[in-house]
């Protein structure tokens, strides 16, 4: 059976609506409605391998702030992201931080760390 | 706690991205007693809060982090002696470029500038700006707001939550408040449009499976002290609610993303002109408001929708204050620019035929392939405007080799060629 997918492009304000059509062995067969390139790409790498960058907060002890941003230093598996920002919620670092500190390495085994978006001083 | 000086050459009100691009700028024009005061208790304004990535592309070359593009500017300040007064609020400024500074820690202080530049920034706009009806229960706030519990506090809003705007920051915080298991029932929008990017669309809903309900607006709230349920109803096309088809949405949490304005209040005491069109001061190309010697940048001039241009707008504002107290100028604009078909405004208000300019335009209504006129000197084909994405419009000096006149209307008009490729 063939299967079409939907994708919105990111690449520009266009915003194409863009189509997947894949054969009854999963390969794509055809990528339709994108005006440029980049459209394309995007589609093809949404249909396999959807990553996104994981953004998000850690506890932080005794700092001028209650929470130390943190980001993967690679995009990671879409599915995976809410997993992440769970367990990253689990965790507390202690003040002072420097940016770009490691806080995990090899975040659940994605081969992405987790690093300090910034510095944050002891209170 | 600093020690303020009793004269500095620029001092610049505000430490977020403009105030910080517009030290660096002042520096490299060779001011060397630089001063930047911000209310908060460090430097990097709104950015420290925004720890989603997506900013620096243009201006970095590279995808940071909103507290990561504010420790780049914040390291490059540190290269540099210069004075930084947190915790300190600006009451006044005096036509004489006299600041009245006050502070806990310092009390007031007063300093003489040989220049000065606004870099406020913008506030959000709240629920009174659009009149919901319904009681005054908490739980309800601006979405920036929001993002401040939730990124630097550690507080959550509530557990569920409604998002009235579908502006960038409201589609960001609905990602936010996803993440952290708050129930997000849905983004409204009064427009039948989305107002934020794309890619937010993407990332923020439709990873999220949260739903965008366009043209539908909240017309009630409910609840004594903490909300309860607020209504949404569909609305025409004069943004008419239908209340006949509203419905209520049980929710504890009120989040609005409908616009931000320009703070002025400090440009308002100064009496500079302002434009109606951006809630800004009326600027020149040096971003030069109407008193000498008052500079302005970025969100306080007119509201942008990426840092990066912040940072450009303020540099060039840095620059030209560093270069004013050090007693050089540029030549003074002798063209205004003049906003014609599809164009809601203009920034800089004025430039000059002898040098190379960066013009920033906001269009009223989003057009398909487009030509941008600037009078009849250059043309050039736009492959998609929309009032959300600002559009720059590089201005050489050859276009204007020929050009004697002292105004030149901007125009956006519809671009009819079969076949015509795009750029």
């Amino acid at each position: 059976m063939i299967e079409i997918t939907h994708y919105l492009c990111i690449g520009c304000p266009l915003g194409c609506r863009l189509e997947v059509e894949e054969d009854e062995m999963g390969a794509v067969v055809e990528v339709r409605g994108h005006s440029c390139r980049k459209g394309k790409d995007f589609a093809e790498r949404e249909h396999h391998d959807p990553r996104r960058m994981v953004t998000t907060t850690v506890a932080v002890h005794n700092g001028v702030w209650a929470r130390l941003p943190v980001h993967t230093t690679a995009e990671v598996p879409k599915d995976m992201v809410r997993e992440i920002v769970r367990y990253l919620r689990s965790l507390e670092a202690a003040a002072p931080v420097e940016r770009g500190q490691l806080m995990v390495a090899d975040v659940l085994g994605t081969g992405a760390d987790v690093v300090a978006s910034r510095g944050l001083d002891a209170e | 706690m600093t020690r303020l000086a009793i004269r500095y050459d620029v001092v610049i009100v505000g430490g977020g991205p403009g105030g910080m691009s517009a030290a660096i700028g002042a520096l490299e024009a060779g001011a060397d007693r630089v001063l930047i005061v911000d209310r908060e208790i460090e430097l990097g304004g709104i950015l420290n809060q925004c720890i989603h990535n997506g900013f620096g592309l243009h201006h970095f070359g590279e995808e940071l982090t909103g507290p990561e593009y504010a420790s780049r500017l914040i390291e490059e300040l540190l290269d540099h002696r210069i004075d930084v007064a947190t915790d300190s609020y600006v009451l006044d400024v005096d036509a004489d470029r006299t600041l009245t500074v006050a502070s806990p820690s310092t009390g007031i202080t007063r300093v003489q500038a040989g220049a000065v530049v606004l870099a406020m920034g913008a506030r959000e706009r709240t629920r009174g700006a659009i009149r919901i009806p319904g009681s005054r229960p908490s739980g309800i706030m601006t979405a920036g707001l929001a993002q401040k519990f939730v990124n630097q506090l550690g507080y959550l809003p509530g557990r569920r939550a409604v998002i009235l705007g579908s502006g960038d920051i409201g589609l960001i915080m609905a990602r936010r408040l996803a993440l952290e298991d708050v129930e997000v029932h849905g983004v409204y929008e009064l427009m039948p449009h989305a107002n934020g990017l794309t890619r937010n669309i993407v990332q923020c809903l439709h990873d999220f499976d949260i739903p965008l309900h366009l043209s539908t607006t909240v017309v009630g709230i409910e609840g004594s002290r903490r909300l309860e349920r607020v209504a949404v109803a569909p609305v025409d096309e004069n943004f008419e609610p239908d209340l006949a088809r509203a419905t209520e949405i049980e929710c504890d949490t009120l989040l609005v993303s409908i616009g931000l304005i320009p703070e002025n209040e400090l440009s308002a005491k100064l009496g500079l002109r302002m434009d109606p069109t951006t809630g800004g001061p009326v600027v020149s190309s040096t971003m030069e408001t109407s008193r000498d010697g008052v500079f302005a940048a970025g969100n306080v001039v007119h509201i942008h929708d990426l840092v990066d241009f912040v940072s450009q707008e303020a540099l060039l504002a840095g620059r030209c204050a560093g270069e004013f107290a050090t007693g050089r100028s540029r030549p003074a604009d002798n063209i205004r620019l003049l906003a014609g078909a599809n164009v809601a405004s203009i920034v800089p208000h004025t430039i000059s035929s002898d040098r190379e300019h960066v013009v920033y335009l906001r269009v009223r209504r989003s057009m398909e392939k487009s030509w941008l006129r600037l009078g009849e000197v250059y043309e050039k084909r736009l492959r998609y405007v929309v009032p959300a994405e600002m559009v720059s419009l590089k201005v050489r000096p050859r276009f204007l080799e020929n050009f004697h006149g002292d105004a030149l209307k901007i125009d956006i008009v519809p671009r009819e060629e079969p076949g015509g490729d795009d750029e």
